[in-house]
């Protein structure tokens, strides 16, 4: 299913199958291009895929942007362990709202890059680990799984190449912290989701104490396009190390919220008026959350940027998971960070202190300032705890909580001020504020 | 305990998908699977998921104390959940939320008397671009307003 009205100015690679009759079908995918990529690159030696999706300057779509051609040059591949390829379909990032729209419309994409990045470190089985509450898109994969398996493109000897490959699909249930690569592969070993000390990294020993090649969805549906046409074609789209189109999650105040699919580097302020059609109701804007709620807020006044990892890197801000929330002038900046960190303090999952004890501590300190309590010395005191959780926790969920914090404090300090004294919140009416 | 048919040929083939030896694997599928069959996680379903996944009961517990959809008590036949966070907050979610709150009589994670409803406010669902989002069960529903969330929950009761 698709949900929003495609525009014409999208660059359309993954998502061209998309709106096509019976659009997970396997016959739409076979008469589509399907599995062509596949035929090739397996008549192709490891190191040329490799090399190919290294020239594609295709880096991860699940936040951190690590160049994928060379995350697949880590896996030993001939290590005498099995090796395992593991899907990161739990999109949990506030914000992001794309892979599922990949495996709901063109599953058959995801399947085949798996299928790819298998016969490239030689492994034999993959998992798709689903978020549980995308028990729809659970289904849609296992369809088009068992479609595969039924056409000979899973199982044993796939389509004569000698190669065997099989893949499962395994339901989370509700843990933001999941999505981390290593809490992830606790819970698929059955545990509670707490990462893992890195390294060694999952490339050299993750599932199982196996090598496992883990990207997010949308990184393995660029492989097939990649390899069908080419490393260069596709980082011809975007711009140097930036390569190729993402699935941008536009939401919040803009008219046409949507998930549209833009080459690197294109300019945010042109995203939000060519393809979120502008502010609702002509409001300002105020700010920018570019790449879902761990990133740092851009003002308006630095929207006018190109939406690539290097660019927004330099901007101090990231690009993330894609999932892009405009806010309006009448957004009560100081609500939107305690609905940050009340996210992250719920999500914590507990195991070291400066993220327990720094996320709750935020939490109940963003409450009682939007409540009415707020001290002048607070203020300071906000970015300092979040400044000092930033690199001195376990993983990246510390992190993600303290940044997009210290950008609002910094940038919207004049909020902070205008709540202090008992004063209700400014952007709600009078008789909600107690509430918060 | 048995399940139904389709459950268990489910669970035969989930305990065989890991490799070899590594049947804990399925502990966090298998409950998630059963609780919707059986209602909530009851002490004999996780008894019976650890004898199955060859796991102590201990390190079952331990898993269902961690993830936000498993529930050790029964919850509503349709379970309501309202995202807030941030895409959904903007437009409007925390109104639906109190609305909810009001129409069903019932605070968060409580479940009405009749055992019809429970409602959650929860994190964000990957809805973003389609926001105010609400999951009743597994369904999605987009761009909820106040009048279209009045109508579902309306239809919801009586559709019982
Ligand atoms: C707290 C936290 C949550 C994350 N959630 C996700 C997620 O939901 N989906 C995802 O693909 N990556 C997520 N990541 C990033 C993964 O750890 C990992 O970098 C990514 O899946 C690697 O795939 P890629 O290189 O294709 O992006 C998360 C990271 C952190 C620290
Ligand atoms: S940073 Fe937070 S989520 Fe990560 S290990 Fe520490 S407590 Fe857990
Ligand atoms: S913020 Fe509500 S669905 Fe993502």
């Amino acid at each position: 299913m698709i949900y929003n009205e495609p525009n014409p100015l999208e660059t359309k690679i993954l998502t061209k199958r998309f709106g096509l009759a019976n659009s997970a079908a396997i016959d739409t995918y076979l008469a589509n291009d399907g599995y062509q990529a596949f035929l090739k690159a397996s008549k192709m030696t490891p190191t040329q895929i490799i090399d190919e999706v290294k020239a594609s300057a295709l880096r991860g779509r699940g936040g951190a942007g690590f160049p994928t051609g060379m995350k697949w040059s880590f896996v030993p591949r001939t290590s005498p362990k099995p090796k395992y390829i593991i899907v990161n379909a739990d999109e949990s990032e506030p914000g992001t709202c794309k892979d599922r729209l990949l495996m709901e419309n063109d599953p058959h994409s995801l399947i085949e890059g798996m299928l790819i990045g298998a016969f490239a470190v030689d492994s034999h089985k993959g998992y798709i680990y689903i978020r549980g509450e995308y028990r729809y898109q659970i289904d849609c994969m296992d369809r088009a799984i068992a479609e595969a398996y039924a056409r000979g493109y899973l199982g044993k000897n796939i389509q004569g190449t000698g190669f065997d490959f099989d893949i499962y699909t395994h339901s989370g249930a509700g843990a933001y912290e999941c999505g981390e690569e290593t809490a992830l592969l606790d819970s698929i070993e059955g545990k509670r989701g707490i990462p893992r000390l890195k390294p060694p990294f999952p490339a050299v020993s993750g599932a199982w104490q196996s090598p496992t090649l883990l990207n997010n969805v949308e990184t393995f549906c660029a492989v097939p396009p990649i390899i069908r046409d080419g490393g260069a074609a596709f980082a011809a789209l975007g711009t140097p190390k930036n390569g190729g189109t993402r699935l941008l999650c536009l939401s919040g105040h803009v008219n046409k919220p949507g998930v549209y699919e833009i080459p690197l580097g294109y300019n945010m302020l042109k995203c939000i008026d060519e393809f979120g059609g502008g502010m609702r109701g002509g409001k300002k804007l105020k700010a920018v959350v570019p790449g879902g709620s761990s990133c740092p807020l851009l003002k308006a006044d630095e929207c006018d940027i190109a939406m690539d990892y290097d660019t927004l890197a330099k901007a101090k801000s990231m690009l993330g998971s894609g999932g892009m929330v405009v806010l309006d002038e009448d957004t009560c900046m100081v609500k939107f960070a305690l609905r940050i960190m009340r996210f992250y303090a719920h999500e914590s999952c507990g195991w070291c202190i400066p993220c327990r004890e720094g996320t709750t501590w935020l939490r109940k300190l963003l409450q009682r300032f939007h409540d009415g309590g707020g001290l002048k010395s607070d203020i300071p005191l906000i970015g300092e705890l979040s400044q000092n959780m930033l690199g001195r926790t376990f993983c990246a969920l510390g992190d993600a909580a303290a940044m997009p914090t210290i950008s609002i404090v910094e940038k919207f300090r004049d909020e902070f001020e205008a709540h202090l004294d008992g004063k209700p919140c400014p952007y709600e009416h009078a008789g909600k504020f107690a509430m918060a | 305990m048995t399940f139904s048919p389709e459950l268990e040929v489910k669970f035969s083939k989930m305990l065989e998908c890991y490799p070899a030896g590594r049947t804990r694997s399925a502990v966090v599928p298998m409950l998630i699977f059963a609780q919707d069959e059986v209602g909530h996680i009851s002490r004999e379903l996780v008894e019976e998921v650890a004898k199955r996944c060859k796991v102590t009961p201990l390190q079952v517990d331990e898993v269902v104390g961690y993830y936000s959809m498993l529930h050790t008590r029964p919850m509503g036949k349709f379970h309501v959940q309202v995202c807030t966070n941030i895409s959904c907050l903007i437009l409007g979610a925390e109104d639906l939320y109190e609305q909810a709150k009001e129409k069903l009589g019932i605070g968060n994670k409580e479940v009405t008397a009749d055992g019809i409803f429970s409602l959650e406010e929860v994190e964000c669902m990957g809805a973003c671009s389609w926001a105010p989002a609400v999951q009743v069960n597994y369904d999605f529903h987009h761009n909820v307003t106040p009048e279209k969330f009045d109508r579902l929950l309306t239809e919801l009761r009586k559709a019982n």
